[in-house]
């Protein structure tokens, strides 16, 4: 097993460089020159394209721009936004803990509904809590962020003025506001994660609840609920762990939506901005970033594997 | 005790009260870009320059440029300005505001890397100090525009030390001589912006604190107002004024806008240029009669905008009234079909930047010229990727807006002159490149109205441009808040805005 994670941890470098080829290069075939962007009102002035284009090094050959550019991430400078003139690294590091802990109160949010009612879905197969569970489940995962994020806002903001309607307050500034803020958009985006691990572990839990051992654990007059989370739960959440670390992508990109409703200053505003005005290195930046946190995220459901499933710590 | 520890409890609700009087919120339809009056590009940029710096001459209700930091200016002859210069003025980090200030910021704005003000200031060949409160700038040939130039960026005055020390990173804490000073910036979510003790117009500021917001989705934005979390919004959609005004906390304030939007036709650039319209005017007669402009600002902007076929609005000095924007006439669009001899239906491509409502014009104009014989296919893009396709020629007609000038100059030499920037369909007829110049260099206000209108004849007949409308500034805000001044330029002044 230790022998498996330090190959994962040893492939993490080649694949964020491989990331960041792919991230510069597809940025090209993006429709729209930067140079012209950037130049506003003024770009029919080739002076000033010309000027623009120096400057950022878009007139070097894309080889060149691309070296330079990783050459200085390898010395920990990832750039400046071209549009505000802010390091790319202060950027970043102001908005990811807005991103992650969006994404945190969200897994949390989509792990304490999902999961309970997978497990009861499945108890009461058949019976009325299952299908209570399966419409809602069926609702949560057929309504769009979007739509969801704004209905959310004109009933419990603008009816009831219960939470501010959008905006963000970070933790350590005021923790009741930043709850307040985040807990709506935290909703609407573990909503549809909450609607997936809902099923899956309602499917991996009729797996296991038809098992011999399950059966066995009865015979041996264990009690039910014992059955249920000692015996069938453990092995069923593996299948369920895989999930929610693939979920988490999902994760990183419904915030791109659930923040640009609720006007929160995280990581997919930052990037939908980013690419609209073509401010590449900001763009590249985050994508790095991200990737850099799915691989490691990935890494610990590894780990989470072996701590959950005794079985594997051999292998 | 009891009474002690009501008026204690009325006192801690009494609290958010006044903060909130305190603080302005204003919700901006983008984030801003760089916060230096040099460097700087968008709109939404000069709203938030409005609270931050201010400027030689600003404009009035009527258009009129009035004075700001300037007391009066005088034209010594045609190539030669003298302004004479407000005392008393500070900028924010104490420095005072003289004439040595206001050469430097030409010059920096003339020379310093990258600057968009270059363009607007490129008739000016040098500034001399007179006196400490007298400027004298000598231009390189008459430019009328200029005056109008410097009631926007070009004319926000920077103080040298600060600037020269800041270089290329003024923009991250700006200083200007603005009613408000800059506290902080956090990208994509708030400009954070308090108030200037030394503010030479201070009995005119009533805010402590100005905060803005960008909020791009108009029903967040309109929550945000409705529930009071701004109290300020710009640029409301028309779709959205019942709600605000169905709400006795809210009112709207509009002012014709000094833009306009238009479609532009490939005349010029490149092989597209030799599609049918872009080479036979009577088809772009024809599809500009097939359009019925009132219809238009009625379906897609619950008519709240004003139809036009000038690149003017009806607000300026500049409208030529014997010039309204003609109406449908869908016998004289067949018939100009008809002459022009080209067989039906006419492929016409339309380049459309993909937003929700210029995706509906695009739509409701592709309906009503089909009716004249025009097959409309509508070439729905991103707005960055736009702008690329029309420069290099990539298109037959682009629907467009342009965010206006407060002179005419800038709503029209560069987008109709040979060879010139904006010039996307490459126009070219010497009658308006003549009218346009002379414009530009004219004096008074009569001679240069007589060059728009002749330029004005000649394109009613060229037709490289249709102009569709005028858009409308609309303001939502706090019914609570007083004194805002409705400018065409749809600028957010902070003087006299006051909450009762």
């Amino acid at each position: 097993m230790q022998g498996h994670l330090g190959t994962r941890i040893a492939q993490i470098i080649p694949t964020l460089l491989l990331v960041s080829v792919l991230v510069f290069c597809l940025q090209q075939l993006m429709p729209g020159d930067p140079a012209m962007v950037l130049a506003g009102e003024e770009r029919g002035d080739p002076q000033v394209l010309a000027q623009i284009r120096a400057e950022l090094w878009l007139d070097r050959p894309l080889p060149v721009q691309y070296l330079h550019w990783i050459g200085n991430v390898a010395r920990g400078d990832l750039g400046y936004s071209w549009r505000i003139r802010q390091p790319v690294s202060t950027l970043i590091a102001t908005k990811l803990p807005v991103t992650l802990q969006l994404g945190a109160m969200a897994f949390a949010f989509a792990v304490l509904i999902g999961v309970p009612a997978g497990i009861v879905a499945a108890v009461q197969r058949n019976r009325f809590w299952d299908y209570v569970a399966n419409a809602v489940g069926l609702a949560g995962l057929s309504t769009p962020t979007f739509w969801l994020g704004i209905m959310m806002i004109l009933l419990v903001s603008v009816d009831l003025g219960w939470l501010p309607p959008s905006g963000y307050v970070p933790l350590t500034e005021d923790w009741r506001q930043s709850l307040a803020t985040t807990i709506m958009p935290a909703f609407v985006l573990g909503n549809a994660i909450a609607a997936i691990l809902m099923r899956h572990t309602r499917a991996a839990m009729l797996t296991a609840l038809d098992q011999d051992y399950v059966r066995t654990a009865r015979a041996k007059g264990l009690r039910e609920s014992g059955v249920v989370l000692r015996h069938a739960l453990r092995n069923a959440l593996i299948p369920v762990v895989t999930l929610g670390a693939l979920e988490l992508g999902t994760l990183l990109s419904g915030a791109v939506l659930t923040e640009q409703v609720f006007s929160i200053p995280g990581f997919g505003k930052m990037i939908v901005d980013a690419v609209f005005n073509r401010d590449y290195p900001v763009v590249q930046g985050v994508v790095l970033v991200t990737a850099f946190l799915y691989v490691v995220l990935n890494l610990l459901a590894d780990i989470l594997y072996v701590v959950i499933n005794p079985r594997l710590r051999g292998s | 005790m009891m009474r002690r520890l009501l008026l204690a409890l009325c006192l801690v609700a009494a609290i958010p009260a006044v903060v909130s009087a305190q603080t302005l919120r204003i919700a901006l339809r983008e984030d801003a870009d760089l916060l230096d009056p040099t460097l700087a590009r968008t709109y939404v940029g000069r709203i938030v320059f409005a609270g931050l710096c201010d400027k030689l001459f600003d404009l009035n209700e009527k258009l009129e440029i009035v004075p700001q930091l300037a007391t009066g200016y005088e034209w010594a002859d045609p190539v030669t300005l003298i302004i004479h210069l407000r005392s008393g003025v500070k900028f924010h980090d104490g420095e005072v505001l003289d004439a040595a200030a206001v050469k430097y910021t030409f010059e920096r704005g003339l020379t310093f890397p990258g600057s968009f003000r270059r363009s607007e200031i490129a008739s000016v060949d040098h500034v001399e100090v007179v006196d400490p409160a007298t400027v004298k700038i000598v231009l390189k040939s008459p430019t009328s525009p200029l005056l109008a130039q410097l009631t926007d960026r070009a004319g926000m005055i920077l103080p040298p030390k600060a600037t020269e020390a800041a270089g290329k990173d003024f923009s991250r804490a700006p200083v200007c001589s603005g009613p408000f000073r800059f506290v902080e910036r956090v990208a994509q979510d708030r400009v954070v912006l308090d108030r200037f003790a030394d503010y030479w117009d201070a009995k005119d500021i009533h805010f402590d604190r100005v905060i803005y917001q960008p909020m791009p989705d108009s029903a967040v934005l309109l929550a945000n107002l409705r529930t009071g979390a701004i109290d300020l919004a710009e640029r409301v959609l028309p779709s959205d004024i019942a709600q605000v005004k169905s709400d006795p906390r809210l009112r709207i304030v509009t002012s014709p806008a000094l833009g306009f939007e238009s479609i532009t036709f490939n005349v010029g650039n490149g092989d597209r240029a030799l599609r049918p319209l872009g080479q036979n005017k009577l088809l772009r007669q024809a599809f500009e009669a097939a359009i019925d402009r009132q219809a238009l600002v009625n379906v897609v902007f619950n008519g709240m905008f004003t139809p036009t076929a000038q690149a003017v609005s009806a607000a300026s000095p500049f409208y030529i009234e014997s010039i309204p924007p003609p109406g449908r006439d869908l016998a004289k669009a067949k018939a100009l079909v008809k002459a022009s001899g080209a067989p039906l239906p006419i492929a016409v491509e339309m380049t459309v930047p993909n937003t929700p409502d210029r995706a509906q014009e695009a739509e409701v104009i592709q309906a009503m010229v089909k009716e004249a014989g025009f097959d409309v296919k509508l070439n729905l893009v991103e707005f960055a990727a736009s702008l690329q396709v029309v420069t290099r020629g990539d298109f037959e007609a682009y629907l467009s807006g342009w965010s206006g000038r407060a002179d005419p100059d800038g709503n029209m030499f560069g987008f109709l002159t040979t060879g010139y920037a904006q010039n996307d369909g490459h126009y070219s007829n010497p009658a308006v490149d003549k009218a346009l110049t002379d414009a530009r260099h004219g004096v008074d206000l009569a001679s240069r109205r007589d060059d728009y209108e002749a330029a004005l004849r000649v394109l009613r007949d060229d037709l490289p441009v249709i102009y569709l409308f005028n858009p409308v500034n609309i303001v939502g805000m706090s019914a609570k808040l007083t004194g805002f001044r409705a400018v065409p330029d749809g600028m957010i002044r902070l003087q006299g805005l006051a909450e009762n």
